[in-house]
C-alpha cells in the first residue's frame, strides 16, 4: 500500500533537470517536449512574467566525454548563431537570450500561439470540400511561402521544415478580430537546430521537397492549396525561381542528391 | 530612495543582487581611479549607464555573471568585473571595459553590488553597509533604476555601434520608436550571449 502511494507521487519529474533549473524561481519549469537530442522546456527569464523556452541536450553516456562535449557545444552554437544571424537580418524566429555551451543550454523567446500544424487541422476539421476555395487557409499558405523565402533569401537552409517548425503567432491583444478563425498571425520558424547555410538552388530545393513531403503526409487534405507556398516563394526573392526548376529535378531522384563526382 | 535589491529567476539562492543608479555623478574620474588601483573597498560594477537599453539587458549581463561565477566559469578577476564584460558582444576584455565601464567622462552611472558567502568573507557585507558605501563614495543623485529612466538616459546611437546594428534597413524602417527599441533589445541580447561565438 505504502509503496503505490510513493510510486504515484514519485515520477514529478521524469528527467533530471538541467543544473540551471534547479536554481530558484517563481514557477517551477514545464517540460514540453522531449526530441531524440534534447528537451524543451517552458521556463522565465530574469523576471517572473518574461517567459521562455529552454533547450536542453543532455549528455548522452554512450558518447565518449570528451566528444560528448564537443558535439553538444557545436550544435547549441551554431542553432543560436543561426537564429541572431536570422534575427538580425529581420526573419522572425525565437530570438536567443542566454545561453551555456559548456552545460548544454539555449535560452529562447518564448513564442506564443500554436504550431502552423495544429492551426491547419483545426481549419480543416473533417472537411473534405471547399478546400481549394478557401482563401484564409491560402494566405496563411502564402505566408509561410514568404517565410520560406525570406529565410532562404537570408542563405539559411533549415533541414527540416515542416508545419510543427513553424508557429503562429497570433497578433498581440487588442487587435483581435476572430473572422479568419485563428488564421492571422504571423510566422515565427522554429527550431534550427538542424540548419546551417546554403546559398545554392540544390540545398534550397531539398528544403522545399522536405516541407512539401512533410506538408503532404501531415495535411494530405490540403495538399491541393501547397502550390500556394511555392507560388508566394517565388515572390518573394529573385532566385526562388531557380530554386522552384531545381525543385522538379529533386522531386523525380528524392532528397538523396546523386553520388557520382 | 535606497539600494534596490534584485530578484532574478534561475539564480542560486546564495547570491544576492543590488542595483543603484546614480544621475549627475560628479567624481566618475575618482570611481575610475578606484577600479584601475584595484582597491577591494571599491568591488562593484560601475557601468555607464548610456551604454545600457533596459532593465533586461543590464540584468541580463548580471545574470551570465552569477552563473558564470557559480559555475567557477570566470574569465576575469571577479563576479563584478564580469559583469561588464557580459554586456559586450565580442570577447575582447579590455574593450569591454572601455566601452561599458566607468570613465572619466560618466555622468550616469550603474552600480552592481552581487555578494554569496565565500572562503574570504563568511558573511557578505548587508545592503544597508554597501548602501551607505556608496552614498558616502558616490557624488551623484540616487534614482529608481526604471526603465523609464533607463530609456531616457540610454544612448541608442552608441549602443548601436557597441552591438554592430548599423546599416540593418529593416531595423531602420520601423516607425513604432517602441517596437523599435524592443528590437534593438532582442538583438542586443542574443549579441551578448552570442559574444563573437
Amino acid at each position: 500500500m505504502a509503496a503505490t502511494v510513493s510510486d504515484a507521487a514519485a515520477p514529478a519529474h521524469q528527467f533530471p533537470l538541467p543544473k540551471i533549473l534547479t536554481n530558484p524561481a517563481s514557477t517551477p519549469p514545464t517540460l514540453i517536449t522531449q526530441g531524440a537530442e534534447g528537451r524543451l522546456y517552458k521556463t522565465t527569464y530574469l523576471r517572473p512574467d518574461t517567459a521562455c523556452a529552454l533547450k536542453y541536450r543532455p549528455p548522452k553516456p554512450w558518447r565518449h566525454p570528451a566528444l560528448d562535449q564537443r558535439l553538444t557545444r557545436h550544435r547549441i552554437l551554431s542553432e543560436a548563431r543561426i537564429l541572431a544571424k536570422c534575427r538580425r537580418d529581420g526573419l522572425r524566429v525565437p530570438s536567443v537570450y542566454a545561453l551555456d555551451e559548456s552545460a548544454g543550454w539555449l535560452m529562447l523567446e518564448w513564442i506564443e500561439g500554436t504550431p502552423v500544424r495544429v492551426n491547419i487541422n483545426n481549419r480543416l476539421g473533417n472537411r473534405t470540400e471547399g478546400i481549394e476555395d478557401d482563401e484564409q487557409l491560402k494566405d496563411l499558405m502564402r505566408k509561410i511561402g514568404t517565410a520560406v523565402g525570406k529565410m532562404h533569401s537570408i542563405g539559411i537552409i533549415h533541414g527540416d521544415l515542416t508545419t510543427s517548425n513553424m508557429m503562429l503567432k497570433p497578433p498581440s491583444a487588442g487587435s483581435q478580430s476572430d473572422g479568419a478563425a485563428g488564421l492571422e498571425g504571423e510566422i515565427v520558424i522554429i527550431d534550427l537546430g538542424l540548419a546551417g547555410g546554403g546559398v545554392h538552388d540544390e540545398d534550397r530545393a531539398v528544403d522545399l521537397y522536405v516541407l512539401e513531403r512533410a506538408f503532404g503526409s501531415t495535411h494530405p487534405r490540403a495538399e491541393c492549396i501547397f502550390d500556394e507556398v511555392l507560388e508566394a516563394y517565388k515572390k518573394s526573392f529573385k532566385q526562388a525561381g531557380v530554386a522552384l526548376k531545381k525543385l522538379e529535378e529533386v522531386r523525380m531522384r528524392g532528397r538523396k542528391r546523386s553520388m557520382l563526382g | 530612495m535606497s539600494l534596490e535589491t534584485v530578484a532574478l529567476e534561475h539564480v542560486p539562492s546564495s547570491y544576492r543582487i543590488y542595483l543603484a543608479l546614480f544621475r549627475n555623478v560628479r567624481n566618475s574620474g575618482f570611481l575610475h581611479q578606484q577600479l584601475l588601483a584595484r582597491n577591494t573597498d571599491f568591488e562593484y560594477a560601475f557601468i555607464d549607464a548610456s551604454t545600457i537599453v533596459s532593465r533586461l539587458h543590464l540584468l541580463s549581463a548580471i545574470f551570465k555573471a552569477v552563473n558564470s561565477s557559480a559555475n567557477g566559469a570566470l574569465k576575469t578577476p571577479n563576479v563584478h568585473s564580469e559583469t561588464v564584460v557580459s554586456l559586450s558582444a565580442s570577447n575582447n576584455i579590455s574593450d569591454a571595459y572601455r566601452r561599458f565601464g566607468v570613465s572619466p567622462s560618466t555622468t550616469d552611472l550603474f552600480v552592481v553590488k552581487i555578494t554569496f558567502p565565500s572562503d574570504s568573507t563568511p558573511v557578505p557585507a548587508s545592503a544597508d553597509a554597501i548602501y551607505k558605501h556608496l552614498k558616502d563614495n558616490v557624488e551623484g543623485d540616487i534614482v529608481p533604476p526604471t526603465d523609464e529612466s533607463i530609456s531616457s538616459i540610454a544612448d541608442v546611437k552608441t549602443v548601436r555601434k557597441n552591438y554592430k546594428l548599423n546599416g540593418l534597413a529593416w531595423l531602420d524602417a520601423v516607425k513604432d520608436e517602441v517596437v523599435k527599441r524592443e528590437e534593438i533589445e532582442k538583438l542586443v541580447l542574443s549579441g551578448m550571449a552570442l559574444r563573437g561565438l
